[in-house]
């Protein structure tokens, strides 16, 4: 038996073939190293993310998480729920509260849940995978599996938003939470201070408002590189899509030379744990991150 | 004026306030605002150009009863639920979702601009995250690129074209899924069945006779 248990919910962007499918990878092995057993919900769905507020409405919102909630306590009883992506956990985690302090909205979605076969007796606990990482296992733990230390790079912890607020990691700052370089520094690799650390990169907006998104994002890619870092990583799905992706475009609108590879800290976890490059997923970053490709062929 | 909105600004007369406070999420939130404009200056977007009304405006601005000025606001839909507004808020007011619901509430009254981009994906997002319980990322793209029609859409395309290879050959952006092949979630019709409940008891409780609508 693992050593740790939790019900998984991946959320859209992190299955095959989807825009965080190497974070998908990354995790599994992170979690292989760590003895952690992660149990998929069987057929989670999406949590509505922050973006469908207009459309979706108040009920119809909470009773989609709500039905992740039946299915995984009816299913994995006992079991924490956890989420890689930020805006899952989120989006879960509020409807949670939303729903325990409301006995109107509970009703209301217990209703709705009935025409799918479903009901809440208690709400599992929502946890985000870094939370399960520094509060079930902590930073000694984590260090200790620490086969290939990555000495000598600098990253630069991209926190962004959704995993540091509203709720954030228990005991971290809002405006200067220090998990991330922790676990950076956990895995011998050396965090750089700069000042973007927990600025938002644009989120939805990127593809509805790309120019407001990627001034932002330019921002954020600047001052990583003046402050030494050789590549960004972040806990966030989102954050590291929009981080990359969009460099080639922001260069042709700003004149800027970026080329900066953007990691998970999954990814960085496994390759310190002695993970190959494709137990990492390295070959899913379109910034391809060259000095990590040969640090895993060593 | 839709025929909801006319009923809404019937029902409540002159107290706008109040309106929001029982038809939007979280409205009962805006009278505890004290103007400190905190919210306003730690938005990332309110530092880019096309802003209406920063937050603390929109609850000024409900508090003196400017029913049309709020309602088609642009000031809703610049939120990239960054949650800087709500974790600093002094009076601990939840900035981010009293927005988000104010936003919902001028959409379904009719009144966001419907070239509002963001008002759009919020549409798309949500419509296609429901349709197979799971977000089809193709379709998504697909929908915010044509919503101005085909030839802006073709371009749009074009503009886009080195972002989707990259993803394409990082295995990140599937092709098949813009024929509706990828994930979905098994039970469907459940979850279809699950919304429309939820949709009515919403209607419902909030008392928005949407059949007149």
């Amino acid at each position: 038996m693992a050593r740790k248990e939790y019900a998984f919910y991946p959320g859209c962007s992190s299955q095959m073939g989807a825009s965080a499918s190497n974070y998908l990878v990354s995790v599994e092995s992170m979690c292989r190293h760590l003895d952690i057993k992660l149990t998929e919900i069987p057929d989670w769905n999406c949590c509505g993310a922050s973006i469908s507020y207009a459309e979706s409405g108040e009920l119809p919102r909470h009773v989609m998480n709500a039905r992740n909630f039946a299915l995984s306590e009816t299913n994995l009883p006992g079991q924490d729920i956890v989420a890689t992506c930020a805006a899952c956990w989120l989006g879960a985690r509020e409807s949670k509260e939303r729903l325990e302090n409301s006995d109107r909205l509970m009703a209301d979605t217990q209703t709705a849940l009935k025409e799918a076969g479903l009901s809440i007796k208690a709400i599992p606990e929502i946890r985000h995978m870094a939370e399960v990482l520094i509060e079930d296992l902590g930073y000694a733990e984590l260090q200790r599996h620490v086969k290939k230390p990555l000495e000598g790079m600098k990253f630069a912890g991209y926190v962004g938003c959704q995993t540091n607020r509203p709720f954030g990691i228990a005991g971290e700052s809002f405006e200067n939470p220090m998990y991330l370089d922790k676990l950076i520094e956990t895995v011998g690799g050396e965090a750089v201070p700069y000042d973007q650390k927990v600025t938002c990169c644009g989120g939805a907006l990127a593809f509805s408002e790309p120019e407001k998104s990627q001034a932002q994002i330019k921002d954020i890619i600047e001052s990583a590189y003046d402050n030494g870092a050789e590549m960004i990583v972040t806990p966030c799905p989102l954050c590291q899509a929009n981080v990359e992706v969009y460099q080639g475009q922001i260069n042709k609108r700003y004149g800027t030379k970026f080329d900066i590879p953007v990691l998970y800290y999954s990814q960085l976890m496994t390759l310190a744990y002695g993970g190959t490059a494709k137990d990492a997923g390295l070959n899913g970053n379109v910034v391809r991150a060259r000095k990590l490709e040969e640090f895993a062929a060593k | 004026m839709s025929d909801l909105n006319q009923q809404m600004a019937e029902r409540y007369k002159n107290n706008f306030l109040k309106e929001i406070e029982e038809q939007a999420e979280m409205g009962e939130w805006v009278k505890m605002c004290m103007q400190c404009g905190l919210c306003s200056g730690s938005c990332p977007t309110h530092f880019h150009s096309g802003w209406d009304h920063p937050p603390q405006e929109i609850f000024m601005l409900i508090r003196a009863g400017k029913r049309e000025e709020v309602l088609n606001s642009n000031g809703m839909y610049m939120c990239t639920s960054c949650y800087n507004c709500y974790v600093r808020c002094p009076r601990k007011v939840p900035v981010t979702h009293v927005m988000h619901g104010i936003a919902e509430y001028a959409y379904k009254m009719g009144r966001a601009a419907k070239a509002q981009p963001t008002m759009h994906l919020s549409k798309v997002f949500w419509t296609n995250a429901t349709k197979y319980g799971r977000v089809n990322e193709v379709q998504l793209t697909q929908s915010l690129y044509f919503k101005d029609g085909l030839a802006a859409g073709i371009k749009k395309g074009l503009e886009m074209k080195d972002v989707a290879l990259g993803l394409v050959k990082a295995k990140r952006l599937n092709p098949l899924e813009a024929l509706g092949i990828g994930h979905k979630c098994k039970d469907l019709d459940g979850i279809h069945r699950m919304l429309a409940k939820a949709y009515e008891l919403e209607a419902q409780r909030k008392g928005r006779d949407t059949s007149k609508a």
